[in-house]
């Protein structure tokens, strides 16, 4: 995950408290996705960036995943999201995100 | 009153007759310069790493990731983006590519070549007006003769190499005074300095990268001129849409690339302006280039982009942990030659562009409804109708182990939905869609090098060779990452078969022929008067 | 109970996945607050 980024989700974390906060992603593949959701979980695994050894353990969700669409009004998530449904191999990033949940979110 | 009918004089295809031509696409040219040591110390996912994790494993792991010239030569995607092989032979190759070499690969292709690092050194010092190039003489007396002696570059560019200093000099500029090492197998052989001591836009890191965008871009010309069958002093101007910005303190992106690079190819009776537009430059910048040619302000318009030393290694921190040579070792370059219709090569047609505009919002099927659909509703034609689309030509041997994914293919998946969702395309032809009107990618991840204008060289050749009827080439970028605007940007345009025989054949009545038909009918209508 | 709901979200997007302004449109439906939105670009 880009650097600036990670900046940003631990002065969140710090702001309004870890519990509190939700990470979305949009990432284009299950590989990038369960990286992005590790960063933010169990810390950056590229030893890169500001939340390396930093084990947020924040809630983290894919957009296209099931979960999310349950919550989203279904007009808005047609319009915005859902032809890349035809194009992502969702069950792929349902799979890595779920593992990586599974074994580093701490609120769910 | 009998006869006044009788005048064939139709005003609506007078109108036609006089309607300026669409440009032509005279030629193009693609060329690389195999930079792996620039990967090292000039990408800036590897020059990052070394300011926050200096001892990192990837780092130590680098230099041995790195491929050798003939490696890079060998490289199926390569050899496809110097035109040495087609996208077609390429989408026979077993995925991935990077362990297997073509055979009877080539330095030299129809569209360019891939220069080794050691001349581009020398190129890039023969770009450079200011004296901030130094070489070591050692270094520069064992290249110059193999840099002379690439057909394309020209005695007044060889006549441009220095002698060379003693490397002590070069080591000290290095130490002391901020400079940008040139390095070749890990050795320092040249630098780029610093060209003011405060401003920060003409630090030796700015000149250094502008600088090699601007090599990159002269030879990219070089074969543009060649490519195109044309005199350099038929090109009136220069569009450069690369991703770099020149100028100083006071005007960080004043510019001029395309000027500059014109210069040093000789193009003597152009001038020009640089066009930015993040990866959708490219794209722009064809349009604008297609306008000025038809409108008449310019006869011969050539678009240009020299590499970027940035974005080198980019992804190189997943090829690295998959075991994979760094596949970003290379500075790319391409230039298209638009000038007015000569009756035969493929149009640029200015009826039919697609545009994402401030309201189109970022969701994917509007992005790709603006760029796709919408064009081709408006000049009442179908997805179907455009036989291949070139998006975002990424080679996937570089993007799939990054997590980005197949980016031409997603594209191609996203075009498809579309047209099904449109009702253009039966839901059983959506695989088949990718196979009959995409490409596979092949183009190295230097931003703006991929997006669309890849294909523009193959789809000239395809289209005059009766092989496709049009294509349509589609630039998107991420001007997010500007942080001016949280705004997607992108244009489309249509390339197709020529239509000049076509639209004077059906209605081209020369003045001749109208003076001959009036007279006709006048006499016709005397006779009528008489005959009364 | 809502995932979203009275949360803050912090929005990763992909430019050649899911854009962050689209994905905000749709946190913002579940009643979440959207804090941060971003785009990454991997070419």
């Amino acid at each position: 995950m880009d650097l600036e980024n990670q900046k940003r989700v631990k002065d969140f974390a710090d702001e309004y408290g870890a519990e509190n906060l939700v990470v979305v992603l949009g990432a284009a593949e299950g590989e990038a996705a369960g990286l992005a959701a590790e960063t933010v979980t169990a810390g950056d695994p590229t030893f890169a960036g500001p939340l390396t050894g930093v084990q947020l353990g924040l809630t983290v969700y894919h957009v296209c995943e099931p979960e999310m669409k349950e919550e989203f009004d279904e007009a808005v998530y047609d319009e915005q999201v859902s032809m890349m449904e035809m194009v992502l191999d969702v069950d792929d990033i349902v799979s890595e995100m779920s593992s990586i949940r599974d074994e580093f979110c701490k609120y769910l | 009153m009998p006869g006044q009918d009788a005048i064939p004089f139709d005003m609506k295809k007078r109108k036609v007759v006089n309607k300026t031509m669409n440009s032509v696409i005279k030629g193009a040219s693609y060329v690389l310069a195999h930079t792996p040591q620039m990967v090292v110390y000039n990408g800036t996912t590897q020059t990052t790493e070394r300011i926050v994790n200096p001892e990192s494993e990837y780092l130590k792991e680098l230099e041995s990731h790195l491929r050798s010239y003939e490696e890079c030569v060998n490289y199926w995607p390569n050899q496809v983006y110097i035109g040495n092989a087609t996208p077609d032979d390429l989408a026979g190759v077993e995925f991935p590519y990077y362990d297997k070499a073509k055979e009877g690969a080539e330095r030299y292709g129809k569209y360019g070549e891939i220069m080794p690092e050691e001349e581009f050194i020398l190129l890039v010092q023969a770009c450079d007006q200011f004296e901030v190039v130094k070489i070591d003489k050692d270094f520069v007396s064992a290249h110059k003769d193999a840099f002379a002696a690439d057909p394309i570059i020209t005695d007044d560019i060889v006549a441009r190499v220095e002698a060379g200093v003693e490397l002590a000099e070069i080591e000290a500029a290095v130490k002391d005074e901020h400079a940008e090492g040139i390095y070749v197998a890990g050795k320092l052989v040249a630098c780029v300095k610093r060209a003011h001591d405060i401003d920060v836009n003409l630090s030796a890191h700015v000149m250094h990268e502008n600088l090699m965008s601007k090599a990159s871009s002269v030879l990219a010309l070089l074969y543009g001129v060649k490519n195109a069958g044309i005199s350099k002093d038929d090109i009136e101007y220069v569009i450069d849409c690369a991703e770099e910005a020149c100028g100083d303190m006071n005007q960080r992106g004043g510019g001029n690339f395309a000027k500059a690079a014109a210069e040093i190819a000789g193009l003597n009776n152009a001038t020009g302006s640089d066009s930015r537009g993040f990866c959708a430059g490219p794209s722009h910048a064809l349009i604008e280039a297609a306008a000025l040619v038809k409108s008449g302000a310019y006869k011969c318009v050539a678009v240009t982009a020299g590499g970027c030393t940035a974005k080198l290694g980019m992804n190189g921190k997943d090829h690295v942990k998959k075991g994979l040579p760094i596949l970003e070792d290379c500075l790319a370059g391409f230039c298209v030659i638009l000038s007015e219709n000569d009756g035969e090569n493929p149009e640029i047609n200015l009826d039919i562009l697609g545009r994402h505009t401030v309201g189109t919002g970022s969701a994917p099927q509007n992005v790709i409804g603006s760029l796709v659909a919408d064009p081709l509703e408006r000049a009442g034609l179908k997805i179907t109708d455009i036989d291949k689309f070139s998006p975002e030509m990424q080679n996937p041997d570089i993007t799939k182990p990054a997590g980005a994914g197949d980016v031409p293919m997603a594209n191609y998946k996203m075009i498809a939905a579309l047209a099904v969702k449109r009702g253009e395309l039966d839901r059983k032809e959506l695989a088949s869609f990718s196979a009959n009107h995409g490409l596979t990618g092949w183009a190295p991840t230097q931003g703006h090098i991929p997006s669309g204008v890849p294909y523009i060289g193959f789809a000239r050749e395809d289209i005059l060779a009766g092989k496709i009827k049009n294509a349509m080439i589609i630039g998107k970028g991420s001007l997010f990452l500007g942080r001016m605007t949280n705004l997607f940007d992108g244009v489309s345009f249509v390339i197709q078969a020529n239509t000049k025989a076509e639209a004077e054949g059906t209605s081209g009545v020369s003045e001749e022929e109208v003076k001959g038909l009036i007279a006709k009918a006048m006499k016709d209508f005397a006779a009528s008067l008489i005959a009364e | 109970m809502a995932i979203l709901e009275g949360k803050k979200a912090i929005i990763i997007g992909d430019r050649d996945g899911i854009p962050g302004p689209a994905i905000a449109e749709c946190v913002q439906t579940a009643g979440a607050e959207v804090v941060f939105s971003s785009t990454e670009c991997f070419v």
